[in-house]
């Protein structure tokens, strides 16, 4: 049985919802990044105490036409890109420092229609 | 401007988003400056509650980049209790400062928060021209050290240089200091006048001459040929182009309340204690009466042989009078880079009443570039 991941919004970041983008600055080398509608959901779910897979399974899947297997193996390699910039967190364990909140999103700019 | 954060910018103006607003906290000051545009006395700041109340409608309305400047941040004893809870907000936060109250513990408790740059106002490497500009015995020396305990926490400092008569032969040894101490650093030559109107403190600023040197210094402008070159023809996309982000993208809240399109730009639009930040933005009348400046429509600077290159700020020439006018602050920037007088420095140049500028000539073989405010990441000169 595979290891479970667990995923937690850095609370060094600054975050906004900007149309149907994330905007998201790292702290490391202040650098801008835009998330699309999927980095964005696991993003937003990334709560430290929910595995990965789950996530996965209750958020993109629900959202989209997606084996669950691929979904996963995406958002691994979603989450280890993100980790790299310091916009997540990732551990093996449940992740107990604090994420930043995630900005709600304002219900007139809720994306009409999901893509990947 | 990065291309991703140009995107940013470009679909906030399309969204009518808020993107970048500075928050004064304070005009209450430790340092005394010769060239503070600023009243320090307290007229009635906003509270903590109330700072925190308008904090929660622009992140509402969308606004990520929150510089929170001053008067000196540090004075006001709320300052981390307003800084935690902008953070909770998820804002990207700048701060100005003069840096004189931070210490190891102060600066420990900046990157626990995740502050993204700190800006601080280093007038000369020389403590006797520095103090003697801040009027505050040891602020060189402070401020320096709170640089090193800044960057000990692994913080962005950006050290801000702003040239006067006092400190224009600095310049070098400023920058030499922000590598040694490993920050950025950025220039800019512009004094301008108190947000009362007072334009007293505008004859601090470098003198022509002294432009053009710093114009013609290759280690700041890169290629000087390039930066001096003469400025294309104006075409139909500069004639149609938004002079800067103030109104549009960008605001400025007073600590006062007071609603402006920018810092630079002391035209009240509302006040946050009165009307909602959102239904300021949105519907101040002198908001949009800012939006509709194009250059095609503004009678001297339509004529313009600079039209196509120049940063003409749209606060300074309403300083001057008339925020469809010139800022003349520009007009000289632009000719002491190209040697080609402006529209409105030539219709002054006929105006015997003008003194300031019976110096003017043109300066032979100079071609133009684009003029901005001088701004060389001093590490990147490093590398």
């Amino acid at each position: 049985m595979n290891k479970k991941l667990y995923v937690a919004r850095s609370p060094r970041i600054a975050a906004r919802m900007l149309g149907e983008e994330m905007l998201v600055m790292s702290g490391q080398g202040s650098t801008l990044f835009t998330l699309n509608p999927t980095a964005t959901i696991l993003w937003q779910a990334a709560d430290g105490a929910t595995p990965l897979d789950e996530i996965v399974e209750r958020r993109i899947c629900s959202e989209f036409e997606v084996k669950p297997e691929e979904a996963l193996r995406d958002a691994e390699a979603l989450a280890e890109d993100l980790a790299k910039h310091g916009i997540l967190l990732i551990s093996d364990q449940p992740i107990s420092e604090r994420p930043i909140a995630s900005p709600d999103v304002p219900a007139q700019e809720q994306p009409r229609e999901q893509r990947r | 401007m990065s291309s991703i954060m140009q995107e940013v910018s470009d679909r906030a103006l399309r969204l009518s988003v808020p993107l970048s607003v500075q928050l004064d906290l304070t005009y209450r000051c430790n340092e005394q400056c010769v060239h503070c545009y600023l009243d320090h006395d307290d007229h009635g700041e906003m509270t903590t509650v109330e700072i925190k109340h308008l904090l929660k409608e622009m992140a509402e309305a969308g606004v990520f980049i929150l510089t929170l400047s001053g008067g000196e941040i540090f004075m006001r004893k709320d300052f981390f209790e307003i800084l935690e809870y902008a953070r909770s907000l998820t804002f990207c936060i700048k701060l100005k400062t003069n840096a004189v109250l931070i210490r190891e513990a102060q600066a420990a408790r900046l990157r626990d928060l995740g502050v993204e740059s700190i800006q601080i106002s280093i007038y000369s490497h020389r403590p006797e021209v520095h103090d003697a500009i801040t009027k505050v015995p040891g602020s060189l020396r402070r401020s320096i050290n709170a640089i090193r305990f800044l960057r000990a926490q692994g913080l962005k400092v950006v050290v801000a240089n702003v040239l006067m008569t006092e400190n224009m032969q600095d310049y070098h040894g400023v920058r030499a200091l922000a590598e040694e101490i490993d920050a950025n650093y950025t220039l800019d030559p512009t004094i301008t006048p108190k947000m009362d109107g007072d334009r007293s403190i505008v004859d601090l600023n470098a003198g022509e001459s002294a432009l053009q040197r710093l114009f013609r210094d290759e280690a700041f402008v890169g290629n000087a040929e390039e930066f001096c070159a003469p400025p294309p023809a104006p075409d139909e996309d500069s004639m149609n182009a938004l002079p800067c982000s103030a109104g549009h993208t960008a605001c400025y809240v007073s600590p006062y309340g007071e609603f402006y399109p920018c810092v630079q730009f002391p035209l009240s639009c509302g006040n946050v204690r009165q009307q909602p930040f959102i239904d300021i933005w949105r519907n101040s009348e002198q908001l949009k009466e800012v939006r509709s400046i194009r250059l095609r429509n503004l009678s001297s600077c339509s004529q313009c042989a600079h039209g196509s290159t120049c940063t003409r700020c749209p606060g300074l020439a309403f300083m001057e009078g008339n925020m469809r006018g010139p800022s003349t602050a520009d007009c000289e920037k632009s000719f002491a880079r190209t040697g080609i007088p402006s529209a409105n420095l030539l219709q002054k140049k006929g105006n015997a009443s003008t003194p300031r500028l019976v110096q003017i000539q043109i300066v032979p073989s100079i071609r133009g570039a684009r003029l901005s405010d001088v701004d060389v990441s001093a590490r990147a000169v490093a590398s």
